[in-house]
């Protein structure tokens, strides 16, 4: 027990060296985590902001001015202003403006006598995403307006059914406010998966694995030697990106500390587990570092609904997603930072995250032998 | 422990063979090898590549499973406690089993901790084995920044920080140079004196085999011969002969020797061509058919070498006779001659005064490091040129702004009547290169690479199908044409590198450690046609760091620290070693007497 001790704490000390002096392991702990987390949190956003309206107002008079300055005061939209349907489309063409709002001469009369009017919306579907927000948005600010409008007339609504939007757990509709949380997810699959991979596949390249194989140290030794190191160096990466997300981001955190740490705790086992695992076979640098993208990187990005609604998937897809271990840390990221300690949404995931750790750590340590072959 | 006692032999190996099962096929290893090492001997297990012998020395640290037969080291069997047989071996891989981003201490201290090596005792061991490495005064440097003997002197540090009872080593020596090399061995003899350690060493230097008290010869998994080195060598006795002939080059001589009948082999060595005849053959007459002059035939003492290559060519299959086989190598050096000569417009394809690569006070620095320092040297046409050095003497460095690819900081370079300065480019177009790795897209097959590297030198049509054509012909390509490259035999591998360095018919041909992991028997094919290359007006430069190859130039500079030490040709050079100890020194000898002789003042 002593000697088998001492031997770890050799290979600690060596991973640890090896960790400070490698700049690429640094740069994949750290800096990209880094790089990802100012692209999500300032760059990239799923929300309409500002967007450029053409609003096409045939015959200007008190009732369009007062839509228009109920669309430009909203944070959604800019809006400019043209007197016919040409010169908007020419904008749109253009691709001055993201659509057009086409108010028809005959727009204030019809409001007036019928309390309603119709309005042309043309949006650019390219983006189909942010079509479809606009058009949501757009929407909203109508039916505010018209709303608005009746009750200054002291009459009720002409809408049918008077829509009152409530927005729980992400009441600023922030898209960062949820991007950012899954990103930890992202962070801790970099240093878990792919790290371990490319480091144990160096070993392998550099015949160091070979050299020490022939030692005393058991394959639970040298085994553990690499789990630690990159657990330590992946908690430090999830409680950073916390640490940026809730400061400098300003995403709201509403579960506990202990709950994030335990369940993260359990993916980067399970992710350690693929990377240990991965490393068994892919014996270069290359090819351990194309499989451990493939097989974790990548579905931790698409498949786990950190950016994707898994259930807008079609079925087949779906189904894959029930083997990608983020997709169950994310669904836990998600409630501990947007709505708090939500048990029936922690507890069965965290079991499936306990039972993926214990599947890839457990074919990792079978898998390893003091051999070559 | 009642292991000392009970078995004599640290090592034995019983009807072990060994098989690699892939997905497309199976390679057979090792096929029921038997032999068994002596403790306190040092045992050499020698063979050409694909022998068989990293596979022996993996079987016997217990990093492959036994497959059939039985392993025992020092009384245990390995297949049934690999554990406990690795807790009293040391084993050493090919690329030494360093962290190269720690330190050479750190190193030491990992392999002390990892191997549970006292505290107390960990402290006098490594300072012992720092001195006897001479790595004290590097203590604080990274590994990777140490040179390839230095690195290899840690490696086995390494695995004698506790003291092993056997030492596994494969292939300590691959591309380290002389002296540390001979360092080595000298660390090596003393360990077995002083603490009766057992080793096992593989190695591709037949000189190194020399040294051990037992070689084991491996050739395609088979154990050829298990025996001391010097009955080895007697093998050959009354087989082995210097010829020359007055008036012929021994180039030619030594092409017409190799095919003729009851020649073994024929090579090079200073004035003479050595042959090896087949035993019961008769030493060839005093004329061969093909040559007018009379020779002269005098038998020598039979070398280590001799044996070895007698000994690999009685066992292996005779070559189909639709395969030329070295000795026919020269046969279509007639045709390649005419081509050249066509293409060079008449050119005289033989040795003339005219310098076709000119060196005059040629520099290259990096910073304030000069890594070449005011180097002249001239190469004429037809000749073989060698640039020998050890590591970091400045050879990569020479050889890269020859090829134009890093242009030189000071000095005079003309290659092919080009000054490289200005036309780089255009004295590229009449320059072959080959690097030392072979440079061949391992995915694409011999056909492809082949396509590849004519489209790359711009051959077009019909004149790119009959590069091909010469190139599969030439260098007996054929039956591997649809072969990927990467599952080639390293040999066939080394002459489709020479055929892609060829395709355009270059006039100087530019080698860098062309056979470096090649082994004696490919080098010797390899050699031949380089030979034949320049019999036919080609201009050969050549790196190496096998000395006996420098017996192949007809001219060579050893350089060091970046500077020419000594130029001239090989028997000029060796003469300059001749001491009365050493009345008959190699190329070796010479090259380390020349770098002592250089140290000297400097360490005064």
């Amino acid at each position: 027990m002593r000697e088998s001790l001492e031997r770890l704490a050799g290979l600690l000390h060596k991973e640890a060296l090896q960790i400070l002096r490698d700049p690429s392991a640094l740069a994949i702990a750290f800096l990209l985590p880094a790089i990802l987390l100012v692209i999500f949190g300032y760059g990239v956003t799923l929300d309409p902001h500002h967007v450029p309206l053409a609003v096409v107002v045939e015959q200007p008079d008190a009732i369009t001015q007062s839509f228009v300055s109920a669309l430009g005061g909203t944070p959604y939209f800019t809006t400019e202003t043209f007197n016919t349907i040409q010169a908007a489309d020419r904008a749109f063409d253009a691709r001055e403006v993201s659509g057009i709002i086409w108010l028809r001469a005959n727009f204030a009369r019809q409001l007036t006598s019928r309390g309603d009017a119709p309005i042309g919306v043309i949006v650019n579907g390219v983006d189909a995403n942010t079509a479809r927000l606009i058009e949501g948005y757009l929407q909203q600010t109508w039916a505010t307006w018209l709303a608005a409008r009746s009750r200054a007339q002291g009459r009720p609504a002409g809408l049918p059914v008077a829509v009152e939007p409530r927005v729980r757990f992400n009441a600023a509709v922030s898209s960062r406010d949820y991007l950012v949380p899954g990103l930890i997810a992202i962070v801790m699959t970099l240093t878990g998966a792919l790290l371990t991979a490319l480091v144990i596949a160096r070993e392998w390249e550099h015949g160091t694995l070979e050299a020490l194989m022939v030692t005393r140290a058991s394959i639970r030794e040298i085994l553990l030697a690499k789990l630690l190191p990159y657990f330590v160096l992946g908690m430090g990466g999830m409680l950073a990106t916390l640490a940026l997300a809730v400061t400098l981001f300003a995403v709201p955190f509403r579960g506990s500390l202990l709950v994030l740490t335990a369940a993260s705790a359990l993916f980067l086992l399970a992710a350690l587990g693929m990377g240990l695992l991965i490393s068994s076979f892919a014996r270069n640098q290359f090819v351990a570092g194309q499989i451990a993208i493939i097989v974790t990187f990548l579905p931790a990005f698409i498949l786990s609904g950190f950016v994707f609604d898994i259930g807008s998937m079609p079925w087949a897809v779906r189904l894959i997603t029930y083997l990608v271990a983020a997709r169950y840390f994310v669904a836990i990221l998600q409630s501990e930072f947007l709505a708090g300690n939500v048990w029936s949404v922690i507890v069965p995931n965290a079991l499936a995250l306990l039972l993926m750790a214990l599947i890839f750590l457990g074919a990792a340590r079978l898998g390893a032998r003091k051999r070559l072959d | 422990m009642p292991a000392a006692g009970e078995s004599p032999a640290a090592l034995r190996l019983e009807k072990v063979s060994h098989a690699f099962v892939s997905a497309r096929r199976t390679a057979t290893a090792l096929r029921e090898v038997s032999a068994d090492a002596a403790r306190g001997t040092v045992t050499g297990v020698i063979g050409p590549d694909g022998a068989g012998k990293t596979t022996l020395l993996r079987l016997a640290a217990g990093l492959l499973k036994v497959q059939s037969g039985r392993i025992e080291v020092l009384g245990i069997d390995v297949a049934r406690d690999p554990d406990q047989a690795r807790r009293r071996l040391g084993y050493m891989p090919q690329r030494f089993g360093l962290y190269e981003d720690l330190t050479v201490r750190e190193n030491l201290d990992l392999y002390a901790k990892v191997q549970n090596v006292p505290a107390a005792q960990r402290h006098r061991r490594g300072g012992e084995l720092l001195h006897m490495t001479g790595l004290e005064p590097f203590l604080g440097r990274l590994a990777g920044r140490l040179s390839g003997g230095m690195k290899q002197k840690l490696g086995l540090a390494c695995t004698l920080v506790r003291v092993p009872e056997l030492l596994l080593l494969d292939e300590p020596t691959v591309g380290v140079d002389p002296v540390s090399r001979r360092e080595l061995w000298e660390i090596i003899d003393h360990l077995v004196h002083t603490e009766q350690l057992t080793v096992m060493v593989s190695t591709s230097y037949l000189d190194e085999a020399e040294r051990c008290q037992r070689v084991l010869l491996l050739h395609e998994g088979r154990l050829v011969a298990a025996t001391d080195p010097a009955s080895f060598t007697a093998r050959s006795t009354g087989r082995s002969f210097h010829v020359s002939a007055a008036g012929i080059g021994k180039r030619q001589l030594q092409e017409q020797l190799a095919r003729t009948p009851g020649v073994i082999d024929a090579t090079i060595q200073g004035a003479f061509v050595r042959i090896v005849t087949a035993p019961g053959a008769q030493p060839p007459a005093d004329s061969l058919a093909a040559l007018a002059a009379p020779l002269s035939v005098v038998a020598v003492p039979p070398r280590f070498e001799d044996s070895f290559v007698a000994q690999i060519k009685q066992v292996s299959a005779p070559p189909p006779p639709n395969t030329p086989a070295i000795a026919t190598g020269g046969t279509r050096s007639e045709e390649e001659a005419s081509a050249a000569m066509t293409r060079r417009e008449g050119r005289a394809p033989s040795t003339t005064d005219e310098a076709v690569i000119f060196a005059d006070r040629l520099t290259r620095r990096f910073g304030d490091f000069v890594a070449v320092d005011a180097i002249s040297f001239q190469v004429r046409r037809g000749e073989i040129f060698g640039l020998l050095g050890a590591n970091g003497a400045g050879k990569s460095t020479t050889f890269r702004m020859l090829c134009g690819l890093l242009p030189a900081s000071d000095g005079t370079l003309r290659v092919a009547g080009y000054d490289l300065r200005h036309a780089a480019a255009s004295a590229r177009g009449r320059i072959g290169y080959m690097a030392q790795k072979f440079s061949l897209y391992a995915d694409l097959s011999v056909a492809e690479n082949l396509r590849f590297f004519a489209s790359a030198y711009r051959l077009h049509g019909a004149q790119r199908s009959a590069r091909i054509d010469w190139a599969l012909e030439e260098f007996v390509l054929g039956p591997y044409l649809d072969v990927v490259s990467r599952d080639l035999p390293l040999g066939y591998k080394q002459r489709l590198a020479l055929a892609c360095a060829l395709m355009h018919a270059p006039e100087i041909l530019f080698l860098d450690e062309p056979t470096s992991g090649v082994d004696p028997l490919a080098r010797r094919e390899f050699w031949l046609r380089i030979n034949a290359l320049a019999e036919s007006g080609v201009t050969v430069l050549v790196t190496t760091h096998f000395m006996e190859e420098a017996e192949y130039c007809d001219r060579l500079a050893i350089l060091a620290q970046g500077r020419v030490l000594a130029a001239g040709d090989p028997e000029s050079l060796k003469a300059r070693a001749r001491t009365a100890a050493q009345p008959q020194p190699t190329m070796e000898d010479a090259f380390i007497a020349l770098l002592e002789a250089a140290a000297a003042p400097q360490a005064a």
